[in-house]
């Protein structure tokens, strides 16, 4: 179904306090992490302090502002409120800022704020050992105040600055540990892969620009995704048949995908482990990665404009099938991997294809439900990880774990909640209602139907490798070398706290009560249990709970109790080694860009590298080879010429000087003999002159 | 060849040899002598014009050339006195060694 | 010209040019006697008899005396001790002649402009003696000044001074 852009709610008039405190938001853990690099490495406390209460604050702010939202909702506005600033004037065009609350802005500021609080207080725990803990604060929290700009922002302009920010500090957070060589690659390679993407996403920024003038999405009517600039933008054709909406809205699609590890640009995902686990929780499951899901939901009115009722169009098309291309592909490759961090990596990138995939063919709510549950038990999830990892005593393969059911009882509970809701296990978990939800929309798609059975396969694979991950870490004999204890409080509370979303967050989802949806279309949303009686529903339920017990019964009857030995094959392998080994390999995927772009872009380095050296550097080389030419032809002229020659001219004179004053001998008969002669001079000339 | 050129021409001879005189000789009180000699030629070229010139009832030239004599005896007594009192102080009228004047 | 004037003429010429060339000094002052009164010859050829007796009664009474007084007073009857002529009498010599030429030739070159022959005149003393009176009164009294400050100028310069010379 295709977002209807009418809105049953009217528009809110005026400017409320939240929406002019907004920008404190991002604001707040801005300036925490600016004053925490001031500080000294060893005042620990001071910094985590500055850190958790700048976000601490932020929330407070996003709760209010939800708050205000969320009550214009229940008196029938809907909430769009802006505030705009002109940054710098350039002639007639103007460089404008804004921020926009929204529904949209609102609950996303609310999720990144609490997920993000959850998981700095889950830090202090879990970094308590790194000599670099006050680092790691500054740059935590520099990335959750630009997090929060990209959500807030109205200027697109402002949403790719805040949208760079949060890639530098998610290659300064991933390259945390770069003394060891592994984590700076991968660093560089999460910042490069992403830059690719960045680079359509600015051409698409640049030619919005250019077409609507306007840098802002909602200004009174004058907004870039407002009416009269969306009619304009479809009028002007493209190139390969496309508007330029639609042309556009690839470009941006390209810059989200990178961030959101979308097939091709996935490959720096599953390197960025190398980072501490509270980042990989924080921005390589629910936020960072999530800011590509929430661009495309953000700048979505250009995406789906020109679209028929019921049609779609080619953006949200190739939105689609990159979605859910990437959700089967990243299944496939989780199943064979081995270390904890990276299945749920391969995890991650496959629910971002979900989202991508809902935001596709079921519009703004489908997707960002998805996002918000998955935020949390993906959180969920990777602190459970890093609890699992630290009780290990830093072990990260599953196959040297087992049996820590017993041993880690409190991190097994969340893990197992945190895991069902990724299955989308029936009915009490979030997840189930969230994935349902792009499932339907995924059934009634009107241009294909494969994508429907491509997500079904990959909801079948969710659930095998996940249960396959655990069987293998939490039951079983132990196969580690040294006991496992469970983690501190500090780190298993913040658990609980996010299991407990990971369950209650369906109920705001479900068919019979809509609201979320309701909340992001501004309509009403009434508790109605016949929203369970349109067709076709309740056999999709019947079908994915089918499929998600198919998949954890195959996995629990490969996998089960049976911890085989660390160097053993695993069974799948025996069964199919060629297709386990690619699937082990990625797919070959890395390989393939090290072969191609890496290779080309090496011997094209090469080529500048002699470029530099001989051309440029030759050139110049020439020019200061002349002008040491003509200096030492300077200092040559200014020895000889100019300093002999006066020197010779001194000497001269001196001579002279000398010859002259001979004459001055004081002897009487040379005056005379001058006089005579002075004499006899000047009656010659006189005569001369008198008879010329 | 009037009169008048050969005495012109006496007169620039002595002349010549009186300079020569003052020029040459290493002793001052010669070289006075030879300015004498000078001053004597001049002389004889006053007399020679007034005599073969316009107007000698002007007694011009008698009268120029008696006061040359005139000054002439006196400047050498002067000069003469001047050699001697250089001659005690110096012990020697060889020219070339009063340099006093150098610089 | 007569036989007069060539006499003249060449005791003048001769006698200065011994003057000039001799080596003792008072040979030197003698011929200058000579040479003097081979002038007041000259002058009393062109009739010009008053410069003629001036000429002998002051240069050769006095001037010469003077000079013969001078020469003996330096012990310069002694032959002298370094050669008569200085070391580069050459170039002297060569000043000298070009003065020489330089006149001769101004002469013959305004021989044609000179007067031929003029009559003579008769000059008597008084007419001297009127002329410096009342047409040249000025330079005659100059001169007596001059010849005044002369007199006790050479006096106290020959003056021996009390116990700074010798």
């Amino acid at each position: 179904m295709i977002e209807n852009l009418t809105q049953s709610f009217a528009p809110s008039a005026s400017v409320s306090m939240a929406a002019n405190l907004l920008w404190l938001i991002p604001a707040l853990p801005i300036l925490a992490s600016g004053v925490i690099a001031l500080l000294q490495q060893p005042r620990r406390k001071t910094s985590a302090a500055l850190a958790i209460g700048a976000l601490s604050l932020s929330l407070l702010l996003s709760l209010f502002a939800f708050a205000h939202v969320v009550n214009g909702w229940l008196h029938g506005i809907a909430t769009r409120e802006v505030v705009n600033l002109t940054w710098m004037q350039s002639g007639a065009t103007n460089i404008d800022l804004g921020w926009i609350l929204d529904p949209l802005s609102a609950a996303m500021i609310l999720m990144v704020s609490f997920v993000g609080l959850l998981i700095f207080i889950y830090s202090v725990g879990y970094m308590e050992h790194d000599p670099n803990f006050t680092r790691f604060f500054c740059f935590l929290s520099l990335f959750a105040g630009a997090m929060l700009g990209v959500v807030i922002s109205n200027s697109i302009l402002l949403l790719f600055m805040c949208w760079e920010i949060v890639g530098l500090t998610s290659y300064l957070l991933i390259g945390f540990w770069y003394q060891k060589p592994s984590a700076a690659a991968a660093a560089k390679k999460a910042f490069l892969t992403t830059r690719v993407g960045d680079v359509f996403f600015l051409l698409g920024i640049v030619w919005l620009f250019a077409q609507s003038s306007t840098l802002l999405f909602y200004n009174h009517g004058a907004g870039s995704l407002e009416p009269l600039a969306l009619a304009s933008l479809l009028h002007q054709p493209a190139a390969f048949g496309l508007t330029a909406a639609g042309a556009i809205g690839l470009l941006i699609f390209a810059g989200a995908a990178g961030k959101s590890g979308q097939f091709p640009l996935h490959v720096w995902l599953p390197d960025a482990m190398e980072g501490p686990t509270p980042v990989s929780a924080l921005i390589h499951a629910a936020t960072m990665v999530a800011a590509g899901v929430y661009l495309i939901a953000r700048v979505y009115p250009l995406m789906a404009a020109g679209a028929l009722t019921g049609g779609t169009t080619t953006a949200l098309t190739a939105v689609t099938w990159v979605g859910a291309f990437t959700a089967v592909f990243a299944a496939l490759i989780a199943v064979a991997q081995n270390d904890i961090k990276r299945i749920l990596a391969y995890s991650t990138i496959s629910q971002l294809g979900y989202m991508m995939a809902g935001l596709g063919m079921g519009g703004v709510a489908v997707g960002m439900f998805h996002l918000i549950t998955h935020a949390f038990f993906k959180a969920l999830l990777f602190m459970g990880a890093g609890s699992v990892i630290h009780g290990s005593h830093e072990e990260q393969d599953i196959r040297k774990m087992g049996g820590l059911r017993k041993l880690m009882p409190l991190t097994f509970l969340n893990y197992a909640i945190g895991m069902l809701a990724l299955c989308g296990f029936p009915l009490f978990f979030s997840g189930f209602w969230s994935k349902d939800g792009i499932l339907e929309a995924a059934q009634h798609w009107s241009v294909a139907k494969a994508p429907f059975y491509m997500l079904v396969f990959g909801a079948l694979l969710t659930a095998f490798y996940m249960t396959r991950q655990v069987s293998y870490v939490f039951f079983g004999r132990e196969r580690g070398e040294k006991p496992a204890h469970e983690s501190p409080r500090v780190m298993t509370v913040p658990l609980a706290i996010l299991a407990f979303f990971a369950i209650a967050l369906g109920a705001i989802g479900t068919p019979a009560w809509p609201w979320f949806r309701a909340f992001l279309e501004g309509r009403a949303a009434n508790f109605d249990w016949s929203g369970f009686a349109e067709p076709g529903l309740l056999a999709l339920m019947g079908v994915s709970t089918l499929v998600v017990f198919l998949g954890l019964g195959l996995g629990w009857a490969l996998y089960g109790n049976q911890s085989p030995q660390p160097e053993a094959a695993d069974v799948l392998e025996k069964a199919a080694p060629p297709v386990w080994l690619a699937l082990r390999n990625r797919l070959y995927v890395d390989e393939f860009y090290g072969a191609t772009v890496i290779a080309f872009y090496y011997q094209w380095a090469r080529f500048a590298d002699w470029l530099d050296r001989r051309i440029w550097g030759g050139a110049v080389t020439a020019v200061a080879a002349t002008f040491s030419l003509g200096a030492r032809l300077n200092r040559f002229l200014d020895t000889n010429v100019v300093d002999g020659g006066f020197d010779k001219g001194c000497e001269e004179l001196a001579t002279g000087g000398g010859l002259l004053s001979l004459v001055q001998n004081g002897r009487v008969q040379t005056y005379l003999r001058l006089l005579a002669l002075a004499v006899v001079a000047l009656i010659v000339l006189l005569i001369w002159s008198s008879r010329a | 060849m009037t009169p008048l050129t050969c005495y012109l021409l006496v007169a620039a001879l002595l002349f010549a040899i009186g300079l020569a005189g003052a020029l040459i000789r290493r002793n001052a009180i010669l070289v006075l002598i030879g300015i004498e000699l000078m001053l004597n030629a001049a002389n004889l070229n006053l007399i020679a014009f007034w005599r073969y010139g316009p107007h000698p009832e002007l007694l011009t030239g008698m009268i120029f050339a008696i006061f040359s004599i005139a000054v002439a005896a006196a400047e050498a007594a002067v000069g003469l006195a001047l050699v001697i009192h250089i001659h005690r102080h110096t012990k020697t009228t060889y020219l070339d060694q009063i340099n006093r004047m150098k610089g | 010209m007569n036989i007069a004037f060539y006499v003249s003429a060449v005791l003048t010429l001769a006698g200065a040019l011994a003057s000039v060339l001799l080596k003792n000094k008072v040979h030197c002052a003698l011929a200058l006697t000579v040479a003097f009164t081979g002038l007041a010859f000259l002058f009393l050829n062109l009739n010009a008899q008053f410069a003629g007796f001036a000429e002998i009664m002051v240069y050769v009474g006095a001037v010469a005396i003077l000079v013969v007084f001078a020469i003996l007073l330096i012990k310069g009857s002694e032959t002298p001790l370094h050669g008569a002529f200085s070391r580069s009498w050459p170039i002297g010599a060569t000043i000298a002649a070009g003065i020489f030429a330089l006149l001769g030739w101004a002469v013959i070159e305004s021989a044609s402009h000179l007067p031929k022959n003029t009559p003579t005149h008769a000059v008597t003393v008084d007419q001297i003696g009127q002329a410096l009176v009342y047409r040249y009164v000025l330079p005659l009294e100059v001169v007596a000044i001059l010849l005044t400050v002369a007199l006790i100028g050479a006096v106290i310069i020959a003056l021996h001074e009390d116990g700074r010379t010798q």
